[in-house]
């Protein structure tokens, strides 16, 4: 997808990702973010994706991959049997929204998202100027994105508020890449939560 | 030199089928005994210094152990997985030593029921023992010492050749590295039993099938064979494959208000009967379909698939097929999950697929994919 897709969020959430954790990737993709959890973290888990060339990409890369399709919930996941559930920019391409985010909180310990701002300065004057947003963080046009829900930070916190999900940590990214500190739903392009349940 | 056919540069080529004869008794599920037996088996590639790359291939309802290549004498008759496994093929014979086994049972060699007793000095017939799948593991795991293989890199199977990999992971868990489990099922479901029950009717309630001494009779139940396989191949198919390959054509002629051979599909399944008819064994068919009907590691553990599987060791991929209504994606889901709450190693495709439960035996770019991939991350 895009030029920062990878490292720089791998980074972050390599960071809270404490050793030997059991983590269970939605959207997985290509299994890079987990291979590299497995190698720099030491993990283990499994990475679940839709797309059959994603799942043998996954198996090429040499992780534990389920083709499973997350619209229809994480039914077969045992209560509390990871220590975190990432949805790593795959979560505005889904629809059941509320119901996977309780869901990846009955699954983990906790939860890390990550998602494009879709209220990014950016993208507020794509519209001003009439068109749907197409940048580095959402590269489609609106005819051929993967995005089904379009939301914003100030959106996804007060959905966190009315589900009882605790935020644990936030970092917002720039452009480049670079943590943004004011204004965050004006100046971030990418958001990455570390979430608890109401427990914890 | 020229030959008459060329042989394609992935084919494993001309291949012979082995023997390995077992004088010690093997003790079956049901109590009884097998005094000695013989396997036959065929085997591809070459088993490394380590001994490290071998790879088991178990047969589902009517395989055997010629899965790959051919042989000398019969250029045509490939073997049964020869897409799969050859030099680079998906299961490259360049790196594995693959081994496939006609089990106990069979009719291709293997002692069962067409073979001598040697009590009585006829065929055993009917009074073959009821075997299990953890008999065919037993005898397999036997196989495997003679050929001086301790640990397999991977034992695999699809449909009924699956259930053998997940018992050989339960049952032999230190001698599995891998086990590949493809369009297969934790246990039959009553619907499935009840279409194996069908079949075994359909031979057993066949006059020439003379409670199943046929071979003195000098005759065999070929309508009950016939109408047994008639009856496997439309639930190895799916609705969209038949509708597909037939749908409602009609033969030439048309319709003559009779109730000959009209439409195509009818052809067909009359083809497929008289084929197999003709080919495999009535009691082994029936020994067969009872040994899926038995197989239920779960049972054994007190009802729970995750504690059947505690003791295996093996990473595991589970493969399924979306039209494959007969061992359908949510039964490898129940293995999937038993398998998770065990933590070990698994990986799961379910593929697009029209052709049904069939599907593992053909070649899908995306399933040949996966297990290419699967496979070529098996160190050895």
């Amino acid at each position: 997808m895009s030029a920062f897709d990878g490292r720089v969020d791998y980074g972050v959430i390599a960071g809270w990702v404490s050793e030997g954790s059991r983590v269970l990737d939605l959207g997985c993709g290509d299994g890079s973010l987990l291979r590299h959890l497995e190698r720099t973290r030491g993990a283990t888990g499994y990475g679940v994706e839709i797309d059959i060339e994603r799942v043998i990409a996954c198996m090429k890369n040499g992780i534990n991959v389920l083709q499973i399709d997350l619209e229809k919930g994480l039914y077969d996941f045992v209560d509390q049997s990871f220590d975190l559930v990432i949805i790593s920019n795959a979560l505005q391409t889904l629809h059941r929204t509320e119901k996977l985010l309780t869901e990846m909180l009955r699954v983990g310990r906790e939860a890390v998202v990550s998602f494009p701002n879709f209220a990014f300065w950016k993208h507020r004057m794509a519209i001003m100027d009439g068109h749907m947003p197409v940048s580095d963080r959402l590269p489609y046009q609106w005819y051929d994105t993967p995005n089904v829900r379009f939301f914003t930070i100030v959106d996804f916190e007060s959905l966190c508020d009315k589900l009882g999900i605790r935020i644990h940590e936030r970092l917002v990214l720039d452009d480049d890449g670079q943590p943004v500190k004011d204004e965050p739903n004006f100046l971030g392009s990418f958001a990455l939560y570390r979430l608890g349940g109401t427990g914890g | 030199m020229t030959t008459e056919h060329a042989i394609p540069a992935d084919s494993v080529g001309v291949v012979s089928p082995l023997c390995a004869r077992f004088d010690s008794p093997l003790t079956l599920k049901s109590g009884a005994v097998l005094p000695a037996f013989e396997l036959m088996y065929e085997t591809y590639g070459e088993l490394n210094a380590a001994r490290s790359n071998a790879v088991l291939v178990c047969p589902a309802l009517s395989g055997h152990h010629h899965a790959a290549g051919f042989y000398a004498d019969a250029p045509k008759n490939l073997g049964w997985w020869d897409n799969l496994i050859g030099p680079g093929k998906p299961l490259d014979t360049r790196r594995f030593f693959v081994i496939a086994v006609n089990n106990l049972g069979g009719c291709h060699g293997s002692t069962g029921p067409i073979t001598v007793n040697p009590e009585t000095g006829k065929p055993w017939g009917a009074d073959f023992p009821v075997v299990t799948v953890e008999d065919w593991v037993a005898a397999q795991s036997l196989l495997a010492d003679r050929l001086g293989v301790g640990e397999w890199a991977a034992v695999m199977g699809g449909s009924l050749g699956g259930m053998q990999a997940m018992s050989w992971s339960i049952h032999c868990p230190s001698r599995v590295r891998h086990a590949i489990v493809i369009a297969s099922a934790p246990k039959l479901t009553a619907q499935n039993i009840a279409f194996n029950e069908v079949a075994r009717q359909a031979i057993i309630t066949d006059p020439d099938f003379h409670g199943g001494h046929f071979y003195e009779h000098d005759t065999l139940p070929r309508r009950g064979l016939r109408l047994a396989r008639m009856l496997g191949h439309i639930t190895y198919q799916s609705d969209e494959l038949m509708a597909e390959k037939f749908g409602r054509r009609l033969r030439e002629g048309g319709r003559k208000f009779s109730f000959e051979v009209e439409f195509e599909v009818e052809s067909y399944l009359r083809y497929q009967g008289d084929k197999f008819a003709g080919s495999f064994d009535a009691n082994t068919y029936l020994l067969a379909t009872r040994a899926l009907d038995y197989f239920d590691p779960a049972g054994d553990a007190g009802g729970d698939l995750a504690a059947a599987f505690a003791p295996a060791r093996a990473d595991f991929l589970l493969v399924s097929f979306s039209t494959d209504w007969r061992f359908a994606p949510s039964r490898s889901r129940e293995i999937v999950d038993a398998l998770m709450r065990n933590r070990r190693n698994v990986s799961y495709a379910e593929i697009e697929s029209s052709a049904g439960h069939d599907s593992f035996l053909l070649d899908d770019p995306h399933y040949h994919s996966v297990l290419r991939a699967y496979f070529d991350n098996i160190t050895t």
